[in-house]
């Protein structure tokens, strides 16, 4: 709690009339939790090369789903055409991709090119929204047209109690996942 | 192969086409193969093999005949089969998967088998109970007649699942899906429950072949038995296409003058790999 108050305060630092409220915690605002997801999209020699569908989203230790945070899909093509390959993330698309809108605010997005990629997301703003404490994972499931699949998790406790970091890595649509946390 | 018997199963093959349906289902195994059955998209179509042969799922002996083939929608309603074709060993039709959730598509036939005595040789005759009285001899010897009550089954869905076409009609031997036939994963065991008639059909043996075995040598089929309230359960071992077929003999006959009823029940299952 300490250390919350602590960095809202170093947030807030132009707002030292607000020193006064130190005392008292639930007035500050404080900075929520943050998470952050690498991608790693490996360079493949391949004849045909596409960009993969790549689906993110958090389950609990018991792999219940909890929410869909990032979808990269062909969202541009004619006639919401893109969305026929969904599916093809078959994990994500039975605990959650089923049950969406597709393309939904805030979480689907193009297509990724090789290389990695960095995704933010901050504890109460949607899509990751309040999480009550436990164990998590960070589930990454990618599928290549005229290709593979392949799924990863990465478990973690939350929240936080420091800096942390954990990381999976693929063998063949996939890199390297690695989640790391702030407090 | 001699020459005899290659008559003989000609002579059978030729009765068969003429009588329309597989002389014995024992022998064939008739079955439905969708494109897909687990889709997303805004405009999913499947399209679907109906075939009857000896090996899953290879059309290799005779099409199905479409005549009692229905498709329903996610809401009940009846839903179109198009492109229909029948062609030397499949047909095939599409279904255009307009509504989101889960369509039925099924074969249900209801017709007599027949078999008899002429002049010392056994005839045997499978038809409808309309063409019964003019194509079997009304003083024939030796005359058992037999319902046949068959329902052949496979399901897919467009987005999210959903059980309203699942519903049964009370009638002949039929599923009632407690895991969703659309949700079928490898390792993961699957409910299922049998009725007979609208009832829990009880000790009925299920049999559950894995499709593929033209690449092996075994065929790998599991036999399971469904308990007092009908349920029975599959494990599966491997993702792919599966056939079930189960069936039940009794003497709950619905369509005069047969004496004994054969109820069958025949359906596809898709399990995805995990």
């Amino acid at each position: 709690m300490r250390r919350l108050l602590s960095v809202s305060m170093t947030g807030l630092g132009g707002l030292s009339g607000l020193s006064g409220l130190a005392a008292v915690s639930f007035a500050a605002p404080a900075a929520a939790a943050e998470m952050n997801v690498k991608v790693e999209i490996p360079r493949l020699s391949v004849a045909e090369y596409h960009r993969p569908y790549v689906a993110m989203w958090l389950e609990r230790a018991d792999q219940s789903p909890v929410a869909t945070l990032s979808v990269w899909y062909d969202v541009k093509l004619k006639n919401a055409e893109g969305t026929k390959w969904l599916k093809d993330m078959r994990q994500w698309w039975r605990k959650a991709g089923r049950d969406l809108q597709m393309p939904a605010d805030g979480i689907s997005g193009a297509t990724r090119a090789p290389g990695e990629h960095t995704v933010t997301f901050t504890d109460g703003k949607a899509p990751l929204a309040k999480l009550p404490a436990g164990e998590y994972q960070l589930v990454v499931e990618a599928a290549r047209e005229v290709g593979g699949r392949e799924l990863l998790r990465v478990p973690f406790a939350w929240p936080p109690d420091g800096s942390k970091s954990a990381q999976a890595k693929g063998q063949h649509e996939l890199g390297a996942v690695t989640v790391s946390l702030k407090p | 192969m001699n020459r005899s018997a290659m008559s003989l199963s000609a002579r059978l093959s030729a009765l068969a086409l003429v009588a329309l349906l597989p002389l014995s289902a024992h022998a064939h195994r008739q079955w439905l193969l969708p494109s897909a059955t687990v889709l997303s998209g805004s405009d999913p179509w499947v399209t679907v093999d109906a075939a009857v042969s000896n090996d899953l799922f290879y059309f290799e002996h005779f099409p199905l005949r479409l005549d009692n083939l229905s498709v329903s929608a996610p809401d009940g309603s009846p839903a179109k089969a198009e492109n229909q074709s029948t062609g030397r060993y499949r047909s095939t039709f599409d279904v255009h998967l307009t509504a989101p959730g889960t369509y039925k598509l099924a074969v249900v036939n209801n017709g007599l088998f027949a078999s008899y005595k002429e002049n010392g040789q056994t005839k045997r005759w499978r038809g409808s109970a309309e063409d019964f009285a003019q194509k079997v001899p009304a003083n024939a010897q030796d005359l058992q007649v037999t319902q046949s009550e068959s329902r052949l089954e496979t399901f897919v869905t467009a987005g999210k699942p959903t059980t309203q076409a699942l519903k049964t009609t009370g009638r002949g031997l039929e599923l009632a899906p407690v895991t969703h036939p659309n949700d079928l994963f490898a390792d993961e065991p699957a409910n299922f429950r049998l009725l007979l008639d609208g009832k829990p059909a009880a000790n009925v043996e299920v049999e559950v072949v894995p499709g593929g075995n033209r690449y092996r040598d075994q065929l790998g089929e599991m036999k399971v038995k469904t308990d007092a309230d009908g349920k029975f359960t599959v494990k599966w071992p491997s993702p792919g296409m599966y056939w079930i077929e189960a069936e039940v003999r009794d003497d709950k006959v619905s369509i005069k003058p047969a004496k004994a009823r054969r109820a069958a029940y025949m359906a596809t299952f898709e399990v995805l790999p995990q």
